[in-house]
């Protein structure tokens, strides 16, 4: 037991969770556009046989990865450096950024052009560069629209998908100078290219994330609909990417079922628009490219993740959404709900891990463990699993080492009450007594008891019939063999 | 995902299986639980229902209380110790048993006990269609029901046709498939009480998307999701009515 009750720390999921609720525009939102990732996934994998087999591959490819992590991120770093790209490393988030504001610095560079990048999210690397004088603008449509709101994404896919149509109409008339109120998306997407056209060409320096990095080759793969990412990492002189140590591959021949399953998981696409693969800088002769290519590696956790042999699988993702996609939870609460970077089920396990069960323990019981996620997850991640595992050391006595905050959620009282079921379940005359005193006295619980109040609030009392199964069962001759 | 181990003993009908009637059956619908055992009995099959059985554990289970989810197990282990094959009239019951148990004990003595008892665990009209190949009578009158399939039952124990194909052997009975089928109706054991406004706003979603079947009656093969989907339809005062499976099947073989 740990020194002190705990258990009302890091409840935020739990206490935003009805603001969102109470937002009909925001429900609507993300029920239609979940609604609609949800058929365009289910089109691309109709043929079922054809994607067991290609998620076979996809999930052998990353969990060949994580068997021999350390050695591919050296690989990784022998092979980039050869290329001509830089490779630095980063244990901390602020350790990133110093390093991030070193090569700008260095550059003398004071704008940067954004590829999209959940990393720098992590980061929160804009903050940091404007901090320092050096503005950052996001180049992915996305993205820029909620930079242009001053937001957070609340999808690692799409982050502006909280939005309807004529919300992002309403803040580009606010935002953009000259464009008037419309609705028509052209309208809107041309005046956003009008906008960064300029900005690609101006930018000193060009960041962008790593869907990607191949071991063998070191070869940087994104991919993107939009063109932003290719113009991002190839007009301004200078490209820094930014990867967490996990999203790597051990061969290109690992690409083609992982590059499969990315875009038809995320978006319902055979294919993305665009398929990027960097592997140098400009060389000489070559007519384009940046003249310098940093690669930062991020860890902030993930090494303490790794060191677990089960929450290890979580480090198998590859950012697709389509557990959020799918998630009955996160289509009702939507992304900010979550607070952290990563929301839905794939954040629900990896935020716990990164920051602490004591600051986001409440996460890993934000599921009905229905399996929605595992079932369309194209690298096999066991996220159900991997909840209940957090759960775990959420309440183990003494906290443990496996994750941060360890025993956060422990309190007496809940121990207690698992300890009463458990006699009640574990004795049968235990189980008889309790039976018996609940058939027949059971209807007499008031409403307002704590978990009954939570019950009946859109439900009825459940009713306690009048004798138990054992007891029918026995009369009825079922208990003799 | 886990798939349904076939069990290869049970090519042919067995003479004698175990019934373990779930926790919330024992308390709440122990007419469910004995419509089931009726249901195995007709077909010609001794069924037992051992006296010392409880809980599946996964209450404790899913909340990380493991110590206390594995005293519960190995108490269930104890009492079913013939090698005869054990139905479970709930897919999320069963899909513990079979799924969980072996995690639960891995690394530890009783593991090998875990995976011989887990191979033994059969969701009810998976049992029904496959093992027993029932044929169905249908004496009642003219219904038309909706099928909720439950996650567990769904994505653990990979029952997913087999109820709904119970359901169309019945001649008077039309089936209105849900278009939101698989989306979980909100109850999740005890993120019912933990997360209730989510649940709530799962469950609210859900009864719509039933009332849209038109459908009089919505069958389960899970008394947990119907005691939040009969809980909610009887808050808001539809008339729609929830039942197990097994109850409504031996009504129609009765014409009632």
């Amino acid at each position: 037991m740990g020194a002190e009750p705990r258990a009302a720390v890091g409840n935020d999921f739990t206490v935003r969770a009805p603001q969102a609720l109470n937002d009909p525009t925001l429900r609507a939102n993300f029920r239609r556009a979940m609604d609609g990732l949800m058929s365009k996934r289910a089109a691309q994998f109709a043929d079922k046989p054809a994607w067991d087999s290609l998620r076979a591959r996809g999930a052998a490819a990353k969990a060949r990865v994580l068997a021999q992590l350390p050695a591919l991120l050296e690989r990784l770093e022998d092979k980039c450096r050869a290329n001509g790209i830089t490779v630095h490393w980063a244990e901390t988030i602020p350790e990133a950024n110093a390093i991030v504001l070193e090569i700008l610095q260095k550059a003398g560079a004071r704008t940067v052009i954004k590829g999209k990048s959940m990393v720098s999210e992590e980061m929160e690397l804009n903050h940091h560069l404007a901090a320092h004088g050096i503005q950052a603008v996001e180049s992915d449509l996305g993205e820029y629209i909620i930079q242009l709101a001053g937001e957070a994404p609340s999808h690692i896919v799409m982050p502006c998908i909280h939005k309807n149509k004529a919300e992002i109409a309403r803040l580009f008339a606010e935002r953009i100078p000259g464009l008037g109120y419309t609705e028509d998306v052209d309208a809107l997407t041309a005046a956003a290219r009008a906008e960064l056209r300029g900005r690609f060409a101006a930018a000193d320096a060009g960041i962008s994330g790593v869907n990607f990095a191949v071991a063998e080759t070191g070869t940087l793969v994104l991919v993107e609909n939009e063109g932003n990412g290719r113009l991002s990492t190839t007009l301004p002189p200078l490209h820094i990417a930014l990867m967490g140590i996990e999203k790597l591959v051990e061969s290109l021949e690992d690409l083609p079922p992982l590059l499969a399953l990315l875009p038809r998981s995320a978006t319902g696409q055979h294919i993305t628009t665009y398929v990027n693969m960097i592997t140098h800088p400009r060389r000489a002769g070559e007519l384009d490219g940046p003249e310098e290519v940093h690669l930062v590696l991020l860890d902030s956790g993930r090494s303490r993740v790794y060191g677990d042999d089960q929450l290890r699988d979580t480090l198998r993702c590859i950012r697709c959404g389509a557990c959020m996609n799918h998630c009955p939870v996160y289509s009702r609460v939507g992304g900010h709900t979550y607070k952290f970077v990563y929301p839905g089920p794939i954040g629900k396990i990896l935020t716990p891990q990164l920051e602490g069960l004591d600051c986001a323990g409440d996460q890993p019981h934000a599921s009905t463990l229905c399996n929605a996620c595992v079932e369309v997850c194209p690298v096999k991640i066991p996220i159900a699993d991997i909840l209940v595992r957090l759960r775990e050391e959420s309440v183990r006595p003494g906290g443990g080492d496996a994750v941060k905050g360890g025993g956060a959620r422990r309190s007496a009282l809940e121990t207690l009450s698992w300890r009463a079921w458990m006699l009640i379940y574990s004795r049968p005359w235990a189980g008889r007594l309790a039976a018996w005193g609940m058939t027949r006295f059971g209807n007499l619980l008031p409403e307002r008891l704590p978990l009954l109040k939570a019950w009946t609030s859109v439900r009825t009392k459940p009713r306690f019939a009048a004798k138990s199964l054992h007891e029918l069962a026995r009369e009825q001759g079922y208990c003799d063999e | 995902m886990a798939q349904p181990a076939t069990d290869v003993r049970l090519q042919s009908k067995p003479e004698r299986v175990y019934y373990f009637g779930t926790c919330v059956i024992d308390l709440f619908y122990p007419g469910a639980g004995l419509a089931g055992m009726e249901l195995l009995r007709r077909e010609g099959v001794q069924v037992v229902f051992p006296p010392d059985q409880g809980c599946c554990g996964q209450p404790a289970r899913n909340s990380g209380y493991m110590d206390e989810a594995r005293a519960v197990a190995l108490r269930q282990m104890a009492a079913f110790p013939n090698d005869w094959p054990i139905v479970v009239p709930s897919g999320s019951c069963a899909g513990m048993m079979k799924t969980h148990y072996p995690d639960l004990f891995k690394g530890r003595p009783e593991y090998e006990r875990a995976v011989a008892f887990s191979a033994r665990v059969h969701e009810l009209t998976a049992f029904l269609v496959n093992v027993l190949r029932i044929k169905l009578e249908d004496k009642g009158p003219p219904v038309t029901v909706t099928w909720h399939g439950s996650c567990h039952s769904m994505r653990e124990m990979g029952v997913v046709d087999e109820p709904k194909s119970l359901l169309r052997q019945l001649a008077n009975v039309t089936l209105v498939e849900n278009p939101r089928e698989k989306e979980c109706c909100g109850f999740g054991g005890t993120f019912s009480v933990r997360q209730p406004e989510i649940s709530a706003a799962m469950v609210t979603d859900k009864i719509a998307a039933l009332e849209e079947t038109g459908a009089a009656r919505v069958v389960s093969g899970d008394c947990g999701c119907l005691m939040n989907i009969g809980g909610a339809l009887e808050k808001a005062g539809k008339s729609m009515r929830p039942q197990h499976i097994a109850e409504f099947l031996l009504e129609r073989g009765h014409g009632r």
